[in-house]
């Protein structure tokens, strides 16, 4: 440029202290340099990407979960941080789940020292219950961890984000490439809003690849990893069809109840768990849909290939989809126009600006137990040890207009109806069903869904009804023992506190 | 009435199927210790009904258990423990001639004296599975009082009879002579078992053959069934309709003092206001067909 | 009853249970037992066992019990099954078997 204008305008008094303009990359270096400017954000391993990105001890790493049990990223990039000498770091991983066991060592070691997640399974879980931690584990709903990021409690240093394939520049999505886990829909809020987004490939992809899930103006570094996933293990622990005749009992149960339960319309919207009997229960609303002349304007939330099988066959308009719990719906995904991926905060964020659960007629969910208030408890065993996760739970429930809890009355001998739950995650107040394969019980707070179930010449009764079968069977079972200490708080989806977990006695 | 549409086999060495089958609500369930238990398990069998009959769990469901044949070293030690548990009802397997039932219905009467139970309520069912059962039908199914069926149990029969299952041409005879024997003892009729239980089509298309035959019901081997069965058996809203108004002909007919029931100008006789009264505790049971 | 040789009853399925017994020199009987739903029905399955064992006469013996979540008649059974194989018994009492 013009020295003599530069000379110029140094003089004008209005501009002293601003800066003045030398050439055109001053701010972007990188655009003298055609490598540079096509690959910058390409780094050879993890552990300068991790110096790059300038993570301290005490910050807070972020991760998604979508490869549930098939994830090869947290574990691995946690080792690393360990290797690399970090403490006292806050893991911040959507959910964590039985893989997560080599966690335990690095809570020991003091590398992690606060956990936020949706849930936990397993032996971190059972570790965590019996007091591995100093400070309690923030259990929250996927709603919720997007309400505690936007909130400022849980600030987001640097993410990783585990993805099958993206381009030189960061667009990825989880339809491309080898270990496809289908919708990014935990990751996109990650990308949004951590300070730092550092993306593990499997490869790269030419560019521009889209659809983009997760932009390329959201990432700061890419490394090029073996394996951020096996989309083989999604499913596990979440079953899919099930031949099992108590499940199927359930499951016609439920598709009965959303038929009679006054919301059975043209063009309602439903969402259905990955437990084995909501998936069936899809399976027993087709005949139903097609007899009726009644198809689904949208289905919500994990898809699962029950979901996508009505789907294809024009029975619900559209999928919006969070999580793929399959190789069938990461496949729709990516084949079909009106299945959509949408991330956590447009799910179920109580402050977004807009949430797809909002919209929900009908919900099915399951639980560990429920007590006699209709308060659902999918974060603890009976026995008091941590062995689920909040998930979507409390947030649908809140928002659908018909909450539907399925689950057998009792599990080999643990009966599911309890005068208390052990852990209340999502408040009885949102729950209108519980279906069990003795009976149905409405909240009375429903009254009129009680009268067209029984109309209908469905069993119900009511909850305590249920609870007495269960005990004359099982026999009374003996309270859990506790000590003081705190190892979990839950946070409901608002961010409030709505429970506690503690340490189970030895 | 007792409808006895569908009566559920249960292994009776499988604690786990014994502790959850009553959900499923069949009309009646079957303890098997005969063929569904190895020679080596048949007394930890005998013992897990003993107690399941005495389970709280199955008090409103009607129980039976098919015991051994009394000429194994197992059937009268089944037939001990079950009638002191209080089975509802001893299915006796290949059952050949009317001696079968009357050796069988000696020591039921032997134990219910000495266990104090009610003699005479313990019910009996006969399985004819063999050629000279079929032929022998009518005398097994008239001879004992404690009688309340015969099944025919297809395996065994086609191959005493030196054929094979098919699409039920080969148990036509059989079926009919059973049904017939039942007609006349005036007891329940069962048919075989349907052992594909993916195939739901081949096992409604035989449940709607049975079910035009006359017979009351079917044996079946997995819980899934029960609802087809059920809703296959259940009447439909144009049956049920009919049937209302052959009852309120008929209740209008006692009150008037008329000898003759009429219904739009039609003369309707004793057996249409008794399969009316059928057809409408069908629906009681399960409905109307869907 | 007197237990006379080592036996088995029952399986590793869910709500199932695996009774072991073994005779014992001593005149005592020394139960363990190890269940899925300790916290919970602890108590009461060694109650069930211990009445049992009562019902049956049995006064020595090793009686060793992995329980799956079994309800409390499939306990009874398993028991009884166990421990009238590991005594040779052949002739029945049902009455004190109920």
């Amino acid at each position: 440029m013009n020295q003599e204008i530069r000379n110029k305008l140094l003089l004008e008094p209005g501009l002293e202290g601003m800066e003045m303009f030398e050439h055109f990359a001053q701010q972007a270096p990188y655009l003298k340099d055609l490598g540079q400017k096509l690959s910058r954000k390409i780094v050879a391993t993890l552990q300068e990407a991790i110096r790059l990105s300038g993570l301290q001890d005490g910050m807070t790493i972020s991760f998604h979960h979508a490869f549930r049990e098939g994830d090869k990223t947290i574990n691995n990039v946690v080792q690393i941080l360990a290797d690399m000498g970090f403490k006292n770091l806050t893991l911040a991983s959507s959910s964590l789940l039985s893989c997560n066991a080599p966690l335990i060592e690095h809570i020991k070691s003091g590398v992690i020292s606060r956990i936020y997640t949706s849930g936990m399974r397993g032996k971190l879980a059972e570790a965590i219950s019996n007091g591995l931690m100093e400070h309690p584990v923030h259990i929250h709903s996927h709603g919720g961890r997007v309400k505690l990021i936007q909130s400022g409690e849980l600030k987001l240093d640097v993410a990783f984000l585990g993805v099958s394939a993206c381009d030189e520049f960061g667009n990825a999505n989880g339809v491309s490439g080898k270990s496809r886990c289908g919708s990014l829909g935990y990751a996109k809020v990650d990308a949004q809003f951590a300070n730092k987004v550092i993306m593990l490939t499997e490869e790269f992809v030419t560019f521009p690849n889209t659809p983009a899930s997760i932009s390329q103006d959201q990432v700061d570094y890419i490394v090029k990893v073996d394996q951020v996933g096996d989309p083989s293990k999604i499913s596990v622990g979440a079953a899919r069809v099930t031949s099992n005749p108590r499940e199927l009992l359930i499951a016609r149960l439920a598709a009965d109840v959303i038929e009679h339960s006054g919301y059975f319309k043209d063009g309602f919207s439903l969402q259905t768990g990955s437990g084995a009997s909501s998936t069936a229960a899809t399976r027993f609303l087709e005949s139903r849909m097609r007899k009726q002349d009644i198809k689904a304007s949208f289905a919500l939330g994990g898809i699962t290939g029950g979901i996508v099988d009505l789907f294809r066959k024009g029975l619900i308009a559209k999928l919006v989809d969070t999580q793929s719990f399959d190789a069938d719906a990461a496949d729709s995904l990516r084949d079909s126009p009106n299945h959509i991926e949408v991330s956590t905060n447009e799910y179920a964020n109580p402050i977004s600006k807009g949430t797809y659960c909002d919209r929900v007629d009908v919900v099915i969910l399951s639980a560990l137990e429920v007590d006699l208030d209709f308060n659902v408890n999918v974060i603890t065993g009976s026995d008091g040890v941590m062995r689920g996760a909040s998930g979507g739970h409390s947030d649908v429930a809140a928002a659908a207009n018909l909450s539907i809890v399925v689950a057998p009355l009792i599990r080999s001998r643990i009966p599911t109806i309890v005068k208390h739950v052990t852990t209340v995650v999502t408040p009885g107040e949102c729950i209108g069903v519980l279906v069990t394969d003795h009976g149905i019980a409405v909240n009375p707070n429903r009254p009129e869904v009680a009268e067209r179930l029984k109309e209908a010449g469905l069993p119900v009764m009511t909850i305590e009804e249920l609870y007495a079968r269960s005990v004359a069977i099982t026999g009374e079972p003996a309270p859990i023992e506790f000590l003081d200490k705190i190892v979990g708080i839950i946070r409901y989806r608002d961010g409030t506190v709505i429970d506690v977990v503690r340490q189970v006695k030895p | 009435m007792k409808l006895r549409r569908s009566m559920l086999f249960l292994p009776g060495a499988n604690a786990a199927m014994l502790s959850t089958a009553f959900v499923y609500k069949p009309d009646s369930i079957m303890f098997d210790l005969e063929d569904a238990v190895s020679l080596r398990e048949k007394d930890a069998a005998r013992l897990l009904v003993f107690h399941a009959l005495q389970n709280p769990a199955y008090a409103d469901i009607e129980t039976v258990v098919r015991i051994n044949p009394l000429n194994t070293p197992f059937g009268l030690q089944d037939l001990e423990a079950v009638v002191r548990a209080g089975v509802d009802i001893v299915r006796l397997p290949k059952t050949d001639s009317a001696a079968d039932v009357h050796e069988l219905e000696s020591h039921v009467e032997r134990i219910e004296r000495e266990c104090g139970r009610e003699v005479g309520s313990t019910k009996l069912m006969a399985a004819i599975e063999s050629a000279s059962g079929v032929v022998n039908a009518l005398s097994i199914a008239t001879s004992s009082c404690r009688m309340i069926g015969i099944a025919l149990a297809g395996f065994d029969y086609v191959m005493d009879m030196q054929t094979e299952r098919g699409d039920g041409t080969e148990l036509f005879y059989a079926r009919c002579a059973v049904l017939h024997a039942a007609r006349v003892a005036k007891i329940d009729a069962f048919d075989v078992v349907y052992s594909d239980v993916n195939d739901e089509e081949g096992f409604l298309k035989e449940v709607e053959l049975i079910r035009r035959l006359g017979f009351n019901g079917k044996s079946l081997i997995n819980p899934r069934q029960i609802e087809l069965l059920h809703n296959a058996y259940a009447p439909s809203e144009d049956d049920v309709d009919y049937a209302q108004r052959v009852i309120a002909a008929a209740d209008k007919a006692e009150k008037e003092g008329l000898g003759v029931i009429a219904l739009n100008g039609k003369m309707i006789d004793a057996p249409i206001v008794d399969h009316a009264k059928r057809v409408l505790q069908k629906a009681q049971a399960s409905g109307v067909r869907k | 009853m007197k237990i006379v040789k080592e036996a088995v009853a029952g399986t590793l399925e869910s709500s199932d249970l695996l009774v072991k017994v073994a005779p014992l020199a001593d005149d005592k009987v020394d139960l363990v037992i190890e269940s899925e739903v300790m916290r919970q029905f602890g108590a009461q399955i060694r109650k069930v066992v211990e009445e049992t064992l009562r019902q049956l006469g049995v006064r020595s013996g090793q009686i060793v019990i992995e329980d799956k979540g079994a309800l409390d008649c499939a306990i009874r059974a398993r028991v009884q099954t166990a421990v009238l194989r590991g005594a040779e018994c052949k002739e029945m009492n049902w009455s004190a078997l109920s």
